[in-house]
């Protein structure tokens, strides 16, 4: 990954002019801009582990969805301060042992490369489907009705604290908590891929049972890796539902299946960066679209994932990685050592 | 010594009660079908500390499922799998892999997207400290002569330098039992003759046993203490190099009448 101080200076101007977007453009401009860096979340949850370890997952939103709900309906039924803040580890919780099950079950059970995907993506659909036929009134667990198609509503603003003593969030500090947990996720995961795990997640990816045949147990380290995105998608799935106070199946559907999976080709998969990028650009302009009265997103998105695919395979920050390191030759022939970190030798963050 | 009786098989006898602790690694009894189809048959195989044992046969032979067998990528339909005294059968790969066995596979398969440093690395990780790795990879790098192509992505080697790579990153691992699937498959005779040189230097100096599956008779003439042969799953003859080569069912069945 980058480590230059130009990288490093990008990065700051970066978080620098996201932090400066509500001083510039407003309340509204946080509540919309907080979607769009939940949605970054769990575009990154997907690059971590399909750029770094090789598993397509189809079906991220799974554990998006079901963190916000889980968070709506533990907080509807305690929306205390200590209720609200046991619905953020409840709703973390959840999506988290969820990952570590599905992927327990399927990498310890042989399921492998495209099986992967099709079985995450068949999780997704059957959430969607069985959370849109609980419209009716037995559905609801305490004061929380899942309310079929028509989502629940009422969830309850993003607050940390115990007693009476803490901080409830509004629509400015959740933005800020939105970009501060991206950020953070992203200097998280950064140091895992730099880590010797990094290393046995790349070498997984690269030859499962080459890399088996040096000691490592691939299966735990897929499982592992699939969990570590399964938190951080439900991190976003609960930023998401706080922000809007409301969840439904949509976030289930094959539409939104789909969108971390074009968000990552087009960033490029072994990007965290250019993942979290290409989300935020795309969200923007399907929200721009959308305020115009066009229904041209979808087919704006899908033609976009179809350029890149075709014109640069590993995704646009890959890409201009690679120019930047051309560059950087034809300026200077005398070769550079490269460093020892598995994600230095092929990814542009 | 020549021998043209079939029922003549060199292969040590095993004490039915427990493996042999002088060997380092013993198999009996091992057998994997798939379906129908027998693809190793009963062997009974035994090998010493610091032996370089040779193992040949026709295609199909089932050289391959021996080692994979071996390795814990298949699991056998019976049988048992002995290694430094421990039954290690039903232990999976990475287990038997931290006990000290090593594999290269057939077709070269290292990171090609990662340098030839960085391939080094995925093994050094998992048996030295992260201070060590640069003084070890360069030695290795000497070793297998491969040291001005550090920095050198590993899909743009030669064939050859991926072979010495491969070879390199299972000795990495400090085996104690080396397992070579055809390694000089595709080089030049002048690499196939380095390779040589470092198989016996592995061996002799190391210590470490090696089995190589190989089809080329003249290099396993180079190499080998021993050879067993296979056939049809079994193992139809084990002896020195000379035995193998004079035996005329052996040349009947893979040699050729004419060698």
């Amino acid at each position: 990954m980058g480590n230059s101080s130009a990288f490093w200076l990008g990065l700051a101007v970066a978080v620098a002019v996201l932090a400066a977007l509500p001083v510039l453009f407003g309340l509204y401009a946080a509540e919309v801009g907080s979607v769009f860096l939940a949605y970054a979340l769990l575009g990154m949850s997907l690059a971590f582990i399909w750029g770094y370890c090789g598993i397509l997952s189809f079906g991220q939103v799974a554990f998006f969805g079901v963190a916000g709900y889980a968070f709506g309906i533990v907080a509807i039924n305690a929306a205390t301060l200590t209720g609200l803040t046991l619905a953020v580890l409840a709703a973390l919780g959840v999506s988290t042992a969820f990952a570590a099950a599905l992927g327990y079950f399927m990498f310890y059970g042989g399921v492998r490369d495209v099986y992967v995907t099709i079985l995450t993506l068949v999780v997704a659909l059957v959430l969607y489907t069985f959370m849109g036929q609980t419209a009716g009134g037995e559905w609801a667990i305490g004061d929380a009705r899942l309310g079929g198609f028509n989502g629940m509503s009422g969830v309850p603003d993003l607050a940390i604290g115990v007693g009476s003593t803490g901080v409830e969030i509004g629509p400015l500090g959740h933005y800020y908590v939105t970009l501060g947990a991206l950020v953070a996720t992203y200097l998280g995961l950064r140091a895992l891929v730099n880590s010797r795990f990094g290393y046995a997640m790349v070498a997984t990816r690269e030859d499962e049972d080459r890399t088996a045949m040096f000691g490592y147990d691939t299966t735990f380290v897929k499982l592992v890796v699939f969990t570590i995105g399964g938190a951080i998608a439900g991190l976003g799935g609960v930023l998401f539902t706080t922000q809007n106070n409301y969840v439904d199946p949509s976030v289930f559907g094959i539409t939104a299946a789909a969108l971390p999976v074009v968000w990552a080709s087009v960033g490029g998969r072994t990007s965290l960066l250019g993942t979290v990028g290409a989300a935020l650009a795309i969200q923007f302009v399907d929200y721009r679209l959308a305020l115009s009265g066009s229904e041209w997103a979808l087919v704006l998105i899908g033609s976009l994932l179809v350029f890149v695919v075709l014109v640069m395979p590993e995704g646009v920050a890959p890409r201009l990685h690679e120019y930047v390191l051309e560059y950087r030759e034809d300026a200077d022939p005398s070769p550079v050592p490269r460093d020892s970190s598995a994600a230095t030798e092929e990814v542009s963050d | 010594m020549a021998t043209s009786d079939p029922t003549v098989k060199t292969a040590p006898a095993v004490d039915e009660t427990g493996p042999d602790s002088s060997r380092i690694l013993q198999t009996r009894g091992l057998r994997k079908a798939f379906g129908g189809l027998t693809a190793t048959d009963d062997v009974d195989f035994a090998l010493e500390a610091g032996e370089l044992r040779c193992l040949i046969g026709p295609n199909g032979a089932g050289k391959s499922t021996f080692l994979d067998l071996l390795t814990g990528r298949l699991e056998p339909t019976a049988g048992k799998i002995y290694y430094d005294g421990a039954d290690i059968t039903g232990l999976p790969s990475h287990e038997r892999v931290d006990r000290g066995i090593s594999m290269k596979f057939q077709v070269p398969s290292v990171y090609e997207g990662l340098t030839v440093a960085g391939n080094l690395r995925i093994p050094l990780q998992r048996v030295v400290e992260p201070d060590a790795f640069d003084a070890r990879t360069r030695e290795i790098l000497e070793r297998f002569d491969l040291l001005a192509e550090r920095e050198t992505v590993a899909g743009e080697l030669s064939h050859g330098q991926q072979q010495r790579l491969e070879i390199g990153m299972a000795m990495a691992m400090e085996p104690n039992l080396l397992l070579l699937d055809e390694p000089v498959a595709g080089l030049s005779v002048e690499e196939t003759a380095d390779i040589a040189d470092l198989l016996r230097e592995i061996a002799d100096d190391d210590g470490v046993a090696v089995i190589v599956i190989e089809h080329d008779i003249d290099f396993v003439e180079t190499i080998a203490d021993r050879v067993t042969v296979l056939d049809g799953g079994s193992i139809f003859r084990e002896g020195s190099i000379e035995e193998i080569r004079t035996d005329p069912e052996v040349k009947r069945i893979y040699l050729g009448e004419d060698r």
